[in-house]
């Protein structure tokens, strides 16, 4: 079994001090920038999980949960620092502390490059920076970005990916100054977390429509966190505008759904759960490939319902079994056990 | 059967006509000398596509690039602008599954249209027996009259 979204913890600031040029050292032991914030669960909430130490998620990812390989990402929000130079220093630190505290001591684990996504230009740098280096398979990027994912903005950090060879990691959340809703900002918390389906479908509506697999023919994207039941009829929409209005954007030269099909792969946990068990399968039926979906538990944060539990066992066996593993061992490249 | 639908300097280049042969509306376009004709009934819901604007054909190797050749070969539909290839008939979203009807154009001279109607034409006394200028037979005009100086498109309709 693969598990294609597990977390470690944020580094604390202290942490990071022994990878950061002295004069950082001393901004942050001075002022009030403590770089960005730590938690985004109420502290001791189950979905916010015990930050972990390295024994702890061995113990529950690969021996109890049984992954071969799991792939990491720390969510520390670089992207949430509107200083432009601690958000570029921090990110290069929080790499340097993932690799040595932990992708180097746990082979079967992978890691995710964490870039100041507002500075397109610095997290172009900090990827090539960590291409090639052992453990790291993808770049982590938030969803909810300053600009629209497909836009000119970031297409030079898309090449730069592609180039790499990691994959492109997109997770809910993130931080800039946009609202997290496109009609503005909600009320309550309750909006935003439910909103957070559209800000994925926005982009990936932004990325195919702009062209982003047009320009970056080998880009590979998988989508953390996102549910996936919206997508089928999201990609409906999207063929069905594609053929009244394609002359607009005449590099994308497909139906929108080949290219999602083709380049994005999507994790299961957390799984927006239909009353009716057996629309599941419906609905994963109308992803139309068999290869979309990754199995991941969202270690250490515990979700309502387990999404492997659930809807593996609804699926027929050959598929259960690429959700489970095959898919993100060819995604990923991995080699056979692990 | 073949139809006389207009004469031949009636459609200019760039232009288009619509006849009705046969029970079916048709459209006969001119791209640069050359006539095409199709059935003005979209393969999608049915508009009527032979009204639509006409494009060039755009085509690009990624963002922000464009190729642009100006033949005014792309019929797209007024309903949901769905684009089809005067030439081939062929949708450009699904070419091999989706195309609308696409019928051969000739131009004929008038000459051999009135020859073509002697030759069929029935005895002298027959009362049906064509009004001069008029052709019956392999050709039919049906509100068209053919002179032998003229030039005519001719659309043949299988069946
Ligand atoms: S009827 Fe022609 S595009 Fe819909």
């Amino acid at each position: 079994m693969i598990d294609a979204d597990v977390h470690i913890p944020n580094p604390r600031l202290k942490d990071l001090y022994p990878l950061l040029p002295e004069h950082w050292v001393e901004h942050f032991d001075n002022t009030m920038d403590k770089g960005a914030s730590q938690e985004y669960y109420p502290p001791k909430s189950p979905v916010s999980g015990r930050r972990a130490g390295l024994e702890e998620l061995r113990e529950a990812v690969f021996e109890r949960g049984g992954a071969e390989v799991a792939i990491s990402s720390c969510l520390y929000a670089v992207d949430s620092i509107h200083n432009p130079d601690v958000a570029a220093v921090l990110a290069t630190a929080t790499n340097d502390w993932q690799a040595a505290e932990w992708l180097e001591r746990e082979p079967r684990l992978r890691g995710s490059v964490v870039v100041p996504i507002g500075l397109p230009a610095a997290a172009v740098e900090e990827v090539e920076r960590c291409a090639g280096r052992p453990g790291f398979v993808q770049v982590l990027i938030p969803v909810r970005t300053e600009h629209s994912l497909g836009s000119r903005h970031y297409h030079a950090l898309w090449k730069a990916i592609e180039q790499s060879g990691l994959v492109a990691a997109i997770h809910f959340g993130g931080a800039p100054v946009m609202p997290p809703t496109p009609t503005g900002w909600p009320s309550f918390f309750l909006e935003e977390y439910t909103a957070m389906a559209q800000v994925f479908a926005t982009q990936l509506t932004s990325m195919i429509v702009e062209g982003v697999f047009d320009a970056c023919p080998a880009l590979r994207v998988v989508f953390l966190e996102s549910g996936f039941t919206w997508i089928p009829s999201h990609l409906w929409r999207m063929d069905k505008e594609w053929r009244n209005l394609r002359r607009l954007v005449p590099w994308v030269r497909r139906p929108p759904s080949d290219y999602f099909r083709e380049h994005v792969r999507v994790g299961i946990q957390p799984l927006d759960a239909p009353p009716d068990p057996a629309h599941l399968c419906e609905i994963v039926d109308q992803l139309g490939s068999d290869d979309v979906l990754l199995y991941a538990s969202d270690y250490p944060h515990v979700h309502a319902c387990d999404a492997g539990d659930l809807l593996l066992r609804l699926l027929p066996e050959s598929l259960g079994r690429k959700i489970r593993s095959e898919n993100a061992r060819s995604f990923y490249r991995l080699s056979e056990g692990g | 059967m073949r139809y006389v639908v207009a004469e031949a300097s009636e459609i200019e280049s760039g232009g288009r006509k619509i006849v009705t042969v046969a029970g079916r509306s048709i459209g006969v376009f001119n791209l640069d000398g050359e006539f095409f004709a199709l059935r003005n009934r979209c393969p999608h819901q049915g508009g009527k596509l032979c009204e639509g604007k006409l494009w060039g054909v755009i085509r690009s190797d990624g963002p922000g690039e464009f190729e642009y050749r100006p033949s005014r070969e792309i019929l797209c539909c007024p309903w949901h602008g769905w684009e089809f290839h005067v030439r081939t008939g062929q949708s450009w979203c699904a070419p091999e599954r989706l195309r609308v009807r696409r019928y051969e154009v000739e131009t004929v001279a008038g000459e051999e249209i009135a020859e073509a109607a002697d030759a069929e034409a029935a005895p002298a006394d027959d009362p049906e027996a064509p009004a001069p200028g008029m052709v019956k037979g392999p050709y039919t005009a049906e509100t068209y009259p053919v002179t032998r100086e003229g030039e005519y498109l001719v659309v043949e309709i299988p069946g």
